[in-house]
């Protein structure tokens, strides 16, 4: 299963703790995420077309993903996924 | 009269209490460090310990959320956002997009937050960016776009004033006759449904946009009205600050007249109408629209009380050198009575008057930027 990992920024706002989940892209382990508790943490993440918002950033094993509308990056079986701002300016 | 001011600064939501004497203090901080853009109280939940507030939060990164306290803002919970819908397969608007491309429809800010009728509970008519207006029934859990406006073909016509993409701001709601609403859109004109949104008219007939080309500068579709307000008691008497100046309408936003002269200055963003009194309102002048500055470095506030023949430039109690605050279209308000007011400042300033405009008393000079202050009111008069 692959882990994904969110910004500690993001914990003020809505609970999303490290978790291991099932997915072979980063569409599907963000879908097998914010499920249940962790339903809330989506809109934080997406906007309302399921793209990744604009400030936002996904590095699946360090590296920025190409595709931030249909999140079809490929994610290996032991990989992670890590969701974070993508900060610009000091 | 309301004894309680909420403020929706960059940095969180603030609830100023009247103590007893004339002095106001902050009572409850929301949201510190976050950005409240907007708040609003529903005056149908009264007001004090169970009364029902709103918040817009817009934070940056996350996007944009709503939070709801049902008991004078001792808890909140978030609640929905309006969602966009899909872009039609192919969707090339009619109009081409003044900003060069087609804007997505996703949801960038809440502008405007207004409770429906006495009769309406839970429903909230919500204005956004990008020009999007939505209502909700179950007090902002769940939200719906107003088709009938999104899906009419003037829409693609607006455009974006002060920001990138066209926002609405000013919603008002007839007391009488709830289905009546009207709209201002930056940049966008006034807008009017009579049915409760199954169709709409555009209004604004005599506003004129000095920023497009003379021959066009009377079309009703792309004019920039910063803030528009209705007269609680006379519905149909309605002021609104436009970016070229100011404007009056007595027939229910479909025509106006242009008021040609107001103290320093006609540009502003912030306009007041008197609760019972039409022909009385206020505005917070600044240097027109390049510089966005008071005139001189003095703020003052403006107010007529014969339907903009004549007005009264009022300073006391307000700096009369090197102020450089700015007020936003939702920083003035009036209470219930028409006697107290309050503004505040994209530099933090905020002040108050209980005395119609005469005498301003400062409540701070050091509060985050300001977006927006609302008194808690009751039910009659809250607009």
């Amino acid at each position: 299963m692959a882990r994904i990992r969110f910004t500690d920024n993001l914990q003020r706002h809505v609970a999303c703790p490290s978790r291991e989940v099932e997915g072979a892209t980063v569409r599907e382990i963000l879908d097998a995420y914010f499920t249940g508790d962790q339903q809330a943490a989506r809109g934080y993440v997406l906007d309302e077309r399921g793209a990744l918002r604009k400030h936002m950033a996904i590095f699946v094993d360090g590296a920025p993903i190409r595709d931030r509308h249909s999140l079809n990056d490929p994610v290996g079986t032991e990989g992670t996924v890590d969701v974070l701002q993508a900060l610009s300016g000091g | 009269m309301s004894d309680r001011l909420h403020v929706a600064t960059r940095k969180g939501l603030f609830i100023l209490d009247r103590n007893g004497g004339e002095s106001w203090e902050v009572a409850q901080t929301h949201f510190l460090g976050d950005n409240v853009t907007l708040s609003l109280h529903d005056p149908r939940s009264g007001v004090g310990e169970g009364a029902t507030l709103y918040a817009a939060l817009d934070h940056g990164h996350y996007g944009v959320k709503l939070h709801r306290s049902d008991n004078g803002g001792r808890d909140w919970k978030e609640i929905g956002v309006p969602e966009y819908p899909e872009k039609p397969a192919g969707y090339v608007p009619q109009t081409p997009p003044m900003e060069g491309s087609e804007y997505d429809w996703t949801l960038k800010l809440v502008w405007a937050l207004a409770p429906g009728g006495s009769e309406q509970s839970g429903r909230i008519w919500c204005g956004t960016l990008p020009g999007g207006l939505f209502r909700s029934d179950d007090f902002g859990e769940t939200w719906e776009m107003n088709r009938k406006l999104w899906d009419d073909p003037r829409r693609e016509a607006w455009f974006g004033g002060g920001a990138d993409v066209p926002g609405i701001h000013s919603i008002c709601v007839n007391p009488r006759d709830p289905d009546q609403v009207m709209l201002a859109i930056s940049c966008g004109g006034v807008w009017i449904t009579n049915d409760g949104g199954r169709s709409w008219e555009l209004g604004g007939k005599g506003m004129r946009a000095e920023f497009f080309p003379p021959e066009m500068a009377d079309d009703p579709n792309i004019q920039d009205p910063h803030r528009m307000v209705q007269c609680a008691a006379e519905p149909d008497c309605l002021w609104v600050q436009h970016h070229n100046g100011i404007f009056r309408s007595t027939d229910g936003a479909a025509s106006w007249t242009e008021i040609g002269e107001a103290g320093p200055s006609t540009f502003g963003f912030a306009v007041a109408v008197h609760p019972t009194d039409p022909a009385t309102a206020w505005f917070v002048p600044a240097q027109k629209d390049e510089h966005r500055i008071p005139v001189d470095g003095k703020v003052v506030v403006t107010r007529t009380r014969d339907g903009g023949a004549s007005f009264e430039t009022l300073s006391g109690g307000l700096p009369q050198e090197h102020a450089y605050d700015l007020v936003y279209r939702h920083a003035l308000d009036v209470d219930e009575t028409g006697d107290r007011l309050a503004f505040g400042s994209t530099t933090g300033s905020l002040w108050l008057t209980e005395d119609g405009g005469d005498s301003w008393t400062t409540l701070s000079t050091h509060l985050p930027p300001i977006h927006a202050v609302q008194f808690e009111k009751s039910e009659q008069g809250a607009l």
